[in-house]
């Protein structure tokens, strides 16, 4: 493959990530947004391995590799079974309106593209041009994380933003060191795990997922003491 | 040397103090060995003190603290006048320790904490850079505030405590500021460039602001004094005599170290002298026109405090002014007025807490209105306290009266100064001096009396009992030494005489001594003199003329019953209370104190026949109420909007964090483009060679694009 494509590919890719993030942000049912955020790993691991194979670079492929079973399969897999156990199926309506959000979402993305447009002027890399929708995927995570009212989407939008932050990475420095990598994988596996085990102690403690009762709740408490 | 080393042995055998806890568990032993201890760490900053004035200080660099900034000490006069100071009233009070802390469980902290205090007192004291000096300085605050809040379980002790951290902190900012303008002058933190540098007179000024308001709070200056009266009561009357004779004048010394001598006098301006004046004057009225009104005797020695570092202020303040009007010799003699008054404050106010002690130690109470007729059962008590009595209120023969009487010369003899308001001021502090001893007369007859005379009002006060050996020795010490401060100031004034030979660079020495050991003549030998052997030797002969005539030979004294009017029951509660021997004042400045008076007349069967009658008098400090309050109750609205900032949900936080993200985001590319239009060539030019680079076909330049290029 000639590095123009793979240029072409990365860039294609890079788009396709920041449709998902978009889609993340705009689904209301929860089953929909894990698939989204399932395609995003399986987008990410696709990234990882084309931009592995550019730069002949083994360690990518390993990433590569753990992006696609972790961010692809085991995570997606995990939450859907918290999902299940737990019947919440939609998310109550958002703080703002989708329709709102969008806007807010495309103002973000174009500053993103705004401050990053310098850097890229000062890289030589082929992935140089993912920088900016990276930076926008890291935004609309946190955008997702504010507007949302469900523990679960608010979590999803967090690995959302873990997602960006190694998109980012392949596309400032053509990826972590692996031993980075890799720590930060077992890091998100485990928060994950941990984050699905809080999701029963809270519904077991509050009788909801939502994060306005357990404030609620916690309110009601300061006052009784 | 001697001095030097001398005070190195008393640091060294401080901070060893502070370890006791550490390697021995039992109380006894803990009491015993710290008083040791203090004992002989304030033996050896007198020696330490005395050399460096006699024989002549040193200095030192340690090689400890921050790798560029070694510790500088230094002795030099003022230095030495100071250990003296330390070292005479710390002496007697750790003698004193050793009775007063018997029967005191859980002393573990004082301990700790006490050595650690003193040890701060000395480092500031020493120190010859800036950084030494707050480090000690702040070890002093804070180990002060262990010590206040001793006895923690009580509310009102941990108040007390939280205030005077904080105003000790809102000082050692203060000071912190006024050392970073002069380290802006000099570029050095050791004191010595600091003293070379030449300094703009706006920073001047600010710099003399910074350290006036900063010294002048840790001092009890009004009305920067809330602390003063709420932390000296409540801390361990051992402690308290600390604090109030020494830390002080800690203070005091800060700031002749910062504005006299790190400035120094060429750099005065005149509205300073007048500023300290004011505050001076302020602080004696105010100081003595609220110890009048307190009951409860450790406040009242408390706002007398407030008084004595009015009166030194009051000197200062003179020789500030009569510095910068070019008047050295009578600036070096209100220089000399104030630090001895300085000095004459640490022992007779030190004998005054420790008076105190003992009178809690054995009625356990502070309450004036519940002691009475003291002096029957605790006599030597009584008997020492009346000496501090009479020192603080200026009479002669004892110290208290020197030093007021060598600023009053100084106020008196000072000319027509420059301008109207400067020549109406020095009277006026003159005369808001001589009020000020006027009525701390009246505060310490009432003290005095209130306690130790008359009958006794209470269980606690019929059934108290002299304290032991060691607290009468460590009070008799600084009373011995109140006497001979007072009878000798001739041969004190000479010692004291290389302070302004440091300072303004005159001598006053040769003056004092022109008539002789027996004569004080300060400066004019024609207008004024003073002679303490000749007055004590005057009051003797009257007093023996007197108590001869009262009591001639071969008369037996009858005692009788007291004749009560015809009224056939006396008690305690018809004579006099500390409330209604101050009421006369409290009706006369009835404008300054604005007391809240309530009177109570039950009359519950007639309305002619009264049956009890309640006379309740409250009076606040308005100076604290009317300046402290409104800041303090800005500061806690201002932190309850705040505090709802923080009862949100994880969302808000989440968008906190968004909106700082972005925020910076925007400030970088707003730097970026101011960059780039700054350096508009040399971005073109970076940006042209990327171009360059880019349009080539993927050159192997970066190492991770070799891959394709292969």
């Amino acid at each position: 493959m000639s590095a123009t494509l793979i240029q072409q590919l990365v860039d294609g890719f890079a788009a396709l990530m920041l449709l998902t993030s978009f889609a993340l942000l705009a689904q209301h049912r929860m089953l929909s947004v894990l698939h989204w955020f399932a395609g995003q790993g399986l987008l990410l691991a696709a990234t990882a391995a084309i931009v592995a194979y550019g730069t002949d670079n083994e360690e990518l492929y390993i990433s590569a590799l753990m992006a696609l079973l972790l961010k692809g399969m085991l995570l997606p897999w995990l939450l859907r079974r918290v999902i299940r156990q737990l019947h919440v199926h939609r998310e109550v309506e958002p703080l703002m309106n989708s329709s709102m959000t969008m806007l807010v979402a495309l103002g973000v993305t174009l500053f993103s593209f705004h401050i990053i447009q310098p850097i890229e002027k000062t890289s030589l890399l082929m992935t140089r041009d993912s920088m900016a929708i990276a930076t926008a995927c890291v935004l609309l995570g946190m955008l997702m994380m504010i507007t949302r009212k469900k523990a679960i989407t608010q979590v999803i939008g967090f690995l959302a933003v873990e997602n960006a932050l190694f998109f980012a990475a392949i596309g400032a420095t053509n990826g972590m060191p692996l031993v980075v990598e890799i720590g930060i994988a077992f890091d998100v596996l485990i928060a994950a795990l941990i984050f699905g085990l809080f999701f029963f102690q809270i519904r077991t403690t509050f009788d909801s997922l939502e994060v306005d009762t357990m404030n609620a709740h916690l309110i009601h408490k300061d006052d009784d003491e | 040397m001697l001095s030097l080393n001398a005070a190195l042995a008393a640091c060294m055998v401080c901070t060893l103090a502070t370890l006791i806890p550490a390697f021995c568990s039992r109380n006894g032993l803990q009491r015993s060995l710290l008083c040791l201890l203090l004992a002989v760490t304030g033996l050896l900053a007198c020696i330490a003190g005395l050399a460096g004035l006699l024989v002549g200080g040193g200095d030192l660099t340690l090689p400890l603290g921050l790798p560029w900034l070694p510790m500088h000490l230094r002795i030099d006069a003022l230095s030495s006048f100071f250990l003296l100071l330390i070292g005479s009233l710390l002496l007697s009070v750790a003698i004193y320790s050793q009775g007063y802390l018997r029967g005191m469980a859980h002393i573990a902290s004082l301990t700790v904490f006490m050595p650690l205090f003193v040890l701060g007192m000395l480092g500031v004291v020493l120190s010859d850079d800036a950084f030494t000096f707050m480090l000690f300085w702040e070890i002093m605050s804070v180990s002060s505030y262990f010590l206040v809040t001793f006895e923690h379980q009580h509310v009102e002790n941990r108040k007390a405590g939280y205030i005077y951290l904080l105003m000790a902190h809102l000082a050692g900012l203060l000071i912190l500021g006024s050392f970073a303008t002069l380290y802006a002058a000099s570029g050095s933190f050791e004191f010595a460039a600091m003293r070379e540098a030449v300094i703009s007179p706006l920073w001047a000024a600010i710099a003399f602001l910074l350290a006036g308001v900063g010294f002048g709070t840790k001092a009890g200056m009004v009305p920067m004094h809330g602390w003063l009266p709420e932390a000296h009561p409540v801390a361990p009357s051992n402690v308290s005599a600390l604090m109030s004779g020494i830390m002080l004048k800690v203070a005091i010394f800060g700031f002749l170290r910062v504005v006299w001598d790190l400035m120094g006098p060429g750099d005065f301006q005149w509205w300073w002298g007048m500023l300290v004046l004011a505050a001076g004057s302020g602080s004696a009225v105010t100081g003595v026109l609220l110890a009048l009104q307190q009951n409860d005797l450790k406040r009242l020695l408390a706002y007398s405090s407030i008084e004595n570092i009015g009166i030194i202020l009051i000197g200062l303040g003179l020789g500030m002014l009569l510095a910068r009007f070019e008047y050295p010799m009578l600036s070096a003699l209100a220089l000399i007025g104030a630090l001895y008054h300085a000095i004459n404050h640490a022992l007779f106010k030190g004998l005054l807490f420790m008076g105190a002690g003992a009178v809690l130690h054995s009625t356990g109470t502070r309450n004036m209105e519940v002691m009475g007729g003291l002096i029957h059962r605790m006599p030597w008590t009584a008997a020492l306290f009346l000496v501090a009595c009479i020192a603080i209120a200026g009479l002669p023969p004892f110290n208290g009266f020197v030093s007021e009487w060598l600023i009053f010369q100084s106020a008196l003899m000072a000319p027509q100064l420059g301008g109207t308001m400067l020549s109406t001021m020095i009277p006026f502090s003159a005369a808001m001096l001589a009020l000020a001893g006027a009525l701390a007369a009246a505060c310490f007859v009432k003290a005095f009396g209130v306690v130790f005379l008359g009958r006794s009002r209470s269980e606690a006060a019929s059934h108290a009992h002299e304290v032991d050996h060691w607290m009468k020795l460590g009070m008799a010490i600084p009373a011995l030494l109140c006497l001979l401060f007072g009878l000798s100031p001739v041969l004190v004034i000479p010692v004291l005489d290389a302070i302004p030979q440091l300072l303004l660079h005159t001598s006053i020495s040769d003056s004092v001594h022109a008539h002789g050991w027996l004569w004080l003549t300060p400066v004019d030998t024609g207008r004024a003199s003073y002679s303490a052997p000749i007055i004590l030797a005057g009051m003797l002969v009257l007093g023996g003329v007197t108590f001869w005539l009262l009591h001639p030979k071969g008369r037996t004294i009858r005692r009788s019953k007291m004749w009560s009017c015809g009224n056939p029951h006396l008690n305690a509660r018809m004579q006099y209370n500390a409330t209604a021997f101050s009421q006369p004042l409290r009706r006369i400045f009835s404008g300054v104190y604005q007391p809240e008076e309530k009177t109570h007349i039950a009359r519950p069967f007639h309305t002619l026949l009264t049956q009890q009658v309640r006379y309740i008098v409250h009076i606040q400090d308005l100076m604290v109420q009317r300046l402290y309050q409104p800041v303090a109750d800005y500061v806690l609205s201002l932190a309850k909007r705040l505090d709802r900032l923080h009862q949100q949900d994880i969302r808000a936080y989440l968008a906190y964090t968004f909106y700082t993200i972005l925020f910076l985001l925007a400030l970088l590319s707003i730097k970026q483009s101011i960059a780039a239009y700054h350096f508009w060539p040399l971005m073109q030019g970076k940006a042209l060679s990327t171009q360059i680079l880019a349009g080539q076909p993927r050159l192997p330049v970066a190492g991770l694009v070799t891959g394709v290029a292969v």
